[in-house]
């Protein structure tokens, strides 16, 4: 099957991008205005007028700048002004005069169209009158007079209105600081007076380096004049009220409070101009309101809230402005006028949430923050409503027959095309009566409304509304209303017949309410999508939508109710199309829909030996109303492969599709589940590799005609099987009998992979050994292998060690070898890895020894696995399976013994440190903690140069056994040669135990423990002390005790020498003596003791005191002398013995 | 008083819809449907705590003819009521009580043994609490 050809992609793409929703022909070129929107002069900021005159900008450089001062940058900060540079003889418009009575005046409307304008850029504030004089001008006189005249030309074209004039004199001088000029200030007075001004209407702008610097503060002078304008303007209009009455001038309380609002804007006053403009709001509605005056009273009304909303979000109140808008909707929202006409008032609503919402959109852009149930999309939601409100309306109203001619001459023709007040018919202006006087005329005018209306492109605009609400809910986490409107813009698209971008928003909110199981709204949707696609000639979008709508449960025939030329256009497509060969394979990406197949395959295992076949089950079930035949039915696997193994087809009439054929194993059967059953041989390249499902194919068609692929990826299911999955699992519902053949679909759970694993070893694998390991010995693990195989194993590998995954050091410390015989060095691995072993045949078995040697302790798991090649047949196809078979076993590796030494003096007595040059004894102390007996070949040892051996060093322990908790000393008497820094301590040396297990056999090589000796402390003493004494006395014998002391100092040392005596004790001797000895010497002291009790008893103490070293007390000194000693009782006599005996 | 009501899934598809049978029926689904955003909205923005507080209720309208109101129970199953806003006599407090009511009768459809979690509710009992709703308005 040729699946090339499957054209890119489905257009269910989720990335669609947001320029698809902006129409075309809408955001750039910008439609002329309608007569719905509101005019500029009402959007813009009213800003004082100023007019400038006496500038030559075209020809005079000085004046250039001038100008470009005035009307360059400005910013914010600068004062709010409207310049314009006008001819010093500038004819501003007229000023009617003035009413001195409004008693017979009827007004003919609210408010003029050309009052706005009139104010913003033709009237000024203040006409300023550039002239360039200087104080000391030589022909003053002359030029005096010149000035004057111009001031009074300004004056006269004004005539009738309050605007200030102003006169600036552009000098090239800088002036001097004021009231030292005398000159000056006489001039100034003097041209004042000549041009008839105040002296605040005078400046002087010398033309010098600072010219911004005086233009601002000309700037904020002109300002100042104009508001003081602006102020008596609304003081002006203020004053007529008291004319007005009520009955025959209501138009007029609305146009004067419009008016003193739209002053106090322009003075700046934005607070007065709010009130101002919500008193004018009220007063419109209080107008009478008749269908005549219907449409000019909303224009208004809008106007005036426009103006409010605008304010109040400048004011940063929205809540304020939010609310004055729903007033004005409540308000008006009834008022829709003349019924023919109602297209009208759907624009003009449509248009008032339009404006709202830019108003509101624009307040955010300049720092107010929006939630996400009150921002500008639900403005220009409405207003998209509205719109399609008067699209609705217009169709109703506007479908005159074609034969209904456009009347003539033209009602809506008004004198240079504008209407004199806003929002009046153009066929009977500043008609006030509610009556209408031409009946024929008014129809003749709706008529010409009516198909003017016809021939406005409604879809644009809704989509245009609907496209900036789009954005807006976006902007505020809205997805559900977002796909909404995307789903009216599609209709949209569809209703303003272009299909493909219908179909594209339409299958981007597919998706969403897919997956959202909204299903109402889907099938809601799916007609429309339908529709399109077969106007657009997109057969694959087609036949997917199709199979949707036979899951629906309705009618695939899609054109009821298609536009009938459009289905012309589409048929011929459609022919072109069928006529086309090579392109009639269709595949369809099923799994994000429910389609009308279901599919589930199966794995029946998750995993497979590789020497059983794979059983692989696709069950399919249909749900649509007629049974199904397939022509084929293939799955596709990770490896490609195995897919020639599972294909079913079946040929057949493609006009057969829906026919129930009984034999047919293809044929499905509605609300059945078919089963269908794959075998195939795994490869053994793949033990250990997972197989997947990567796709289920189902074809419907003949591929030599048309057909269609349904294709699920992975192992099937779709949008809704995994949600009715939980719901089955979670349901108490009983599930109805089934035949045994068959089973629940629920029940079916997909399993789309699987993985194959080696074949089952037959081989035992025993190991042997004596836990624990000593540390350092050469450990035997005796391996066992036997084959319980039928057949000869071949090529028998043996991998054995550490486990791999441990601790890092462990492989340091672990070494692993066959050769038992001696002790294995560092250059051993830790793990041995395929040792050759052979063949085994069928029940042969082979010993193997394994030596470990641990160097340290711990637990350390060892891996002995045995791998090897058979010969087996599956399914009659020969393969070769490599089966492998592991055992881990857990060794714990402890110290053969525990060995303590330690420092004792001669006399037994423990040592915290040696002294120079004086005997000690070091003991050593091995304590067997092995479970197995120990044998303790020799001991040995090594000392360090701090230390030497008194007399011959040797062993005292060789060949002894040591059984658990058994242990052996030894003793070795040493003395330290003096060191040249005392106070640290000296390493004495170390000692080697030679040892192996009783056990062992003769070859197995001996272990040497090195156990390093503690340090110890050495001290040089001044005066050695030693005691010739019998190692007993005998009551009443002599006990002769010679006391040899040595000075250890290259000094003469004095010393004190007293005997305390003892109770059990006389003796002779020196008793107290003080004597020196020389350096190096040796003094002898003889006492005889003479014991008077038997018994241990206590001689009499030496004190000894070493003058020079006060420190160094008889206590420290006594530790080198005997305390005790065993004295027998006195004898018996000879003779004595001799009776007792007989 | 109310024009549609509705039962959401945690999942935030429909398990009952039922609106008056004189509009548009899609329109409807439509309004429950969009309205959804705000109840999720409401219900992230709360962050756990609603758990611990008591069900909620709010409304969001713009110049419309009708009033959305929402409410969590505490498994995230969602009512939205769709009111006339023309009927401004409907308070909180009665829109409170409904709602109640509706859980109630929720709760008894999830109590009956052969009702299946996550289907769409068929419930006369239920029908019949929502079309009380419904006809106290009319």
């Amino acid at each position: 099957m040729d699946l090339g050809s499957d054209p890119g992609p489905p257009p269910t793409d989720t990335k669609l991008k947001l320029r698809y929703f902006v129409p075309v022909g809408l955001s750039s070129s910008k439609m002329s205005p309608t007569q719905w929107d509101f005019p500029v002069e009402l959007c813009c900021r009213p800003m004082a007028f100023v007019t400038l005159t006496g500038l030559d900008v075209t020809y005079n450089a000085v004046h250039r700048a001038i100008w470009d001062a005035f009307c360059a940058n400005r910013r914010a900060d600068r004062v709010p002004i409207s310049f314009k540079v006008l001819p010093g003889d500038h004819e501003y418009p007229k000023c009617r005069p003035k009413r001195t009575s409004y008693e017979w005046y009827i007004p003919k409307g609210i408010l003029k169209t050309g009052w706005m304008n009139k104010h913003l850029n033709l009237v000024p504030a203040l006409v300023v009158v550039f002239y360039e004089l200087d104080w000391d001008e030589g022909q003053w006189k002359e030029k005096q007079s010149e000035c004057a005249t111009r001031v009074e030309i300004v004056r006269q074209s004004l005539q009738g209105r309050n605007t200030k004039v102003a006169v600036v004199l552009i000098q090239k001088k800088t002036p001097l600081p004021p009231g030292e000029d005398l000159i000056a200030s006489e001039r100034a007075a003097a041209l004042c007076n000549a041009c008839d001004l105040s002296g605040k209407s005078l400046f002087v702008l010398p033309h010098t380096d600072h010219l911004v610097g005086y233009i601002i503060r000309l700037e904020n002078a002109f300002y100042e004049h104009a508001q003081t304008y602006y102020y008596t303007e609304i003081r002006r209009i203020k004053s007529h009220k008291e004319f007005l009455n009520k009955t025959t001038h209501q138009l007029l309380f609305v146009r004067h409070q419009f008016k003193i609002a739209f002053f106090s804007e322009l003075k700046q006053d934005t607070q007065n101009a709010l009130k101002n403009y919500r008193t004018a709001y009220n007063l419109v509605h209080e107008l009478r309101a008749h269908e005549t005056n219907m449409l000019e009273i909303k224009t208004m009304a809008g106007f005036i809230n426009y103006k409010i909303c605008r304010l109040c979000f400048q004011h940063n109140t929205p809540l304020d402005a939010i609310a004055q808008f729903r007033k004005h909707i409540d308000l008006c929202k009834k008022k829709i006028g003349s019924a023919e006409l109602s297209f009208e008032h759907a624009a003009w609503m449509s248009k008032q949430f339009q404006a709202f919402g830019d108003l509101f959109d624009e307040a955010i852009k300049l720092g107010l923050t929006a939630i996400q149930t009150q921002n500008p999309g639900f403005y220009y939601q409405q207003a998209a409503y509205y719109a399609q409100e008067r699209k609705h309306l217009a169709s109703l109203l506007c479908n005159h027959d074609s034969s209904v001619a456009y009347p003539s001459p033209d009602p809506l023709e008004t004198p240079n095309n504008v209407l004199d007040f806003y929002g009046q018919r153009a066929w009977r202006q500043g008609i006030l009566s509610f009556d209408l006087s031409d009946p024929e005329k008014e129809k003749a005018g709706i008529l010409a409304l009516q198909q003017k209306e016809r021939d406005v492109v409604h879809s644009e605009l809704i989509i245009s509304l609907l496209s900036n609400a789009v954005a807006q809910f976006k902007k505020y986490k809205c997805p559900r209303m977002k796909s909404h409107l995307m789903v009216q813009m599609g209709e949209e698209y569809y209703y303003a017949k272009d299909y493909t971008k219908a179909l594209k928003l339409l299958d981007y909110v597919m998706c969403d309410y897919r997956s959202e199981r909204w299903w109402t709204l889907l099938t809601s949707i799916l007609s429309t999508a339908l529709k399109s696609s077969t106007l657009r000639d997109d057969q694959k979008s087609r036949i997917e939508k199709n199979l949707i709508m036979v899951l629906m449960n309705e009618s695939p025939d899609p054109e009821p109710d298609c536009d009938a030329s459009m289905v012309k256009l589409a048929h011929r497509l459609w022919a072109d199309r069928v006529s086309l060969a090579g392109s009639n394979m269709f595949t369809i990406e099923v799994q994000d829909f429910v389609p009308f197949v279901q599919c589930k395959a199966k794995f029946q295992a998750p995993s497979f030996h590789v020497d059983t076949p794979v059983e692989l089950y696709v069950h399919l079930k249909t749900d649509c109303p007629h049974p199904i035949r397939l022509s084929k039915l293939c799955v596709g696997f990770s490896n490609q492969e195995y897919n020639q193994y599972c294909v079913v087809e079946e040929q057949y009439q493609s006009s057969d599709v829906l026919e129930q054929s009984a034999q047919g194993t293809m044929c499905l059967v509605p609300g059945k589940t078919r089963k269908f059953t794959f075998k195939f041989v795994a490869k053994t390249e793949d033990v250990g590799k997972k197989v997947e499902i990567t796709s289920v194919d189902l074809i419907l068609g003949s591929q030599t005609g048309r057909c269609v692929i349904l294709k699920w990826r992975g192992g099937g299911g779709d949008a809704a099987s995994a949600q009715e999955a939980v719901q089955a699992a979670r349901s108490f519902k009983r599930r109805p009998k089934l035949p045994d053949a068959e089973v629940h679909w629920d029940s079916i759970i997909i399993q789309a992979s699987t993985m194959i694993i080696s074949r089952v070893p037959k081989v035992s694998v025993q190991l042997r050994h004596e836990p624990p390991a000593l540390n350092n010995e050469m450990y035997c693990l005796l391996i066992t292998i036997q084959s319980q195989e039928d057949t000869v194993i071949r090529d028998v590998k043996l991998t054995a060690g550490l486990k791999p995954g441990q601790d890092a050091n462990l492989t340091q410390k672990t070494l692993v070898t066959l050769q038992g015989t001696e002790m294995c060095d560092d250059s051993s691995p830790a793990l041995l890895t395929d040792i050759p072993i052979g063949n085994l045949q069928p029940g042969e078995k082979m010993d193997l020894p394994l030596y470990i040697r641990c160097s340290t302790v711990g637990t350390r798991v060892f891996l002995v696995y045995v791998s090897y090649l058979i010969d087996a047949s599956v399914d009659g196809k020969e393969i070769v399976c490599r089966c492998h078979k592991d055992e881990t076993v857990t060794i714990e590796t402890v110290y053969p013994f525990d060995v303590a030494a330690k420092f004792v003096s001669i006399k037994f007595q423990n040592l915290d440190r040696v002294y120079t040059d004086i005997p000690f004894l070091l003991m050593t102390d091995i304590l067997s903690a092995s479970p197995w007996a120990l044998t303790i070949l020799s001991s040995q040892l090594q000392l360090s140069s701090f230390v030497s051996p008194v007399d011959q060093l040797e062993s005292h322990v060789g060949n002894v056994v040591l059984q658990t908790g058994e242990s052996a000393s030894e003793c070795f008497c040493l003395h330290c040669p003096p060191i040249a820094d005392p106070q640290t301590g000296v390493a004495t040396g170390s000692y080697i135990i030679s040892w192996k297990r009783s056990s062992a056999a003769e070859n197995v090589p001996v272990v040497n423990t090195v156990v390093t000796l503690p340090h110890v402390m050495v001290e040089s003493i001044p005066l050695h002390i030693q005691a010739d004494l019998p190692s007993f006395g005998r009551v009443r014998e002599s006990l002769p005790v010679k006391y040899h002391l040595q000075n250890k100092t290259n000094l003469v040392q004095d010393i004190e020498i007293a005997v305390e005596p003892s109770d059990a004790f006389m003796f002779s001797g020196l008793k107290q003596i003080r004597l020196q000895i020389l350096p190096g010497t040796e003094q002898e002291m003889l006492y005889n003791f003479y014991p008077l009790m038997a018994g241990y008893q206590q001689l009499p103490s030496l004190n000894i005191n070493v003058l020079r070293f006060p420190n160094y007390t008889s206590h420290m000194l006594k530790r080198f002398l005997p305390t005790h000693v065993f004295v027998k009782p006195q004898g018996r006599r000879v003779d004595d013995d001799s009776i007792e005996a007989a | 008083m109310a024009v549609c009501v509705a039962v959401i899934a945690k999942e935030n598809y429909p398990l009952y819809i039922r609106s008056i049978p004189t509009e548009n029926q899609l329109k409807f689904h439509y309004t429950v449907h969009t309205s959804l955003d705000v109840v999720d909205e409401k219900i992230s923005a709360m962050g756990k705590r609603w758990r611990i507080k008591e069900n909620f209720t709010w409304d969001f309208c713009i110049p419309q003819k009708t009033t959305n109101y929402g409410y969590v129970t505490n498994s995230k199953v969602k009512f939205v009521m769709v009111v006339d806003s023309s009927n401004t006599a409907l308070r909180d407090n009665e829109i409170r009580s409904m709602f109640r009511k509706l859980h109630n009768s929720y709760t008894d459809v999830m109590c009956n043994p052969f009702y299946n979690p996550g289907d769409p509710i068929q419930s006369r009992a239920f029908d019949n609490t929502v079309a009380s709703m419904m006809v106290a308005a009319c």
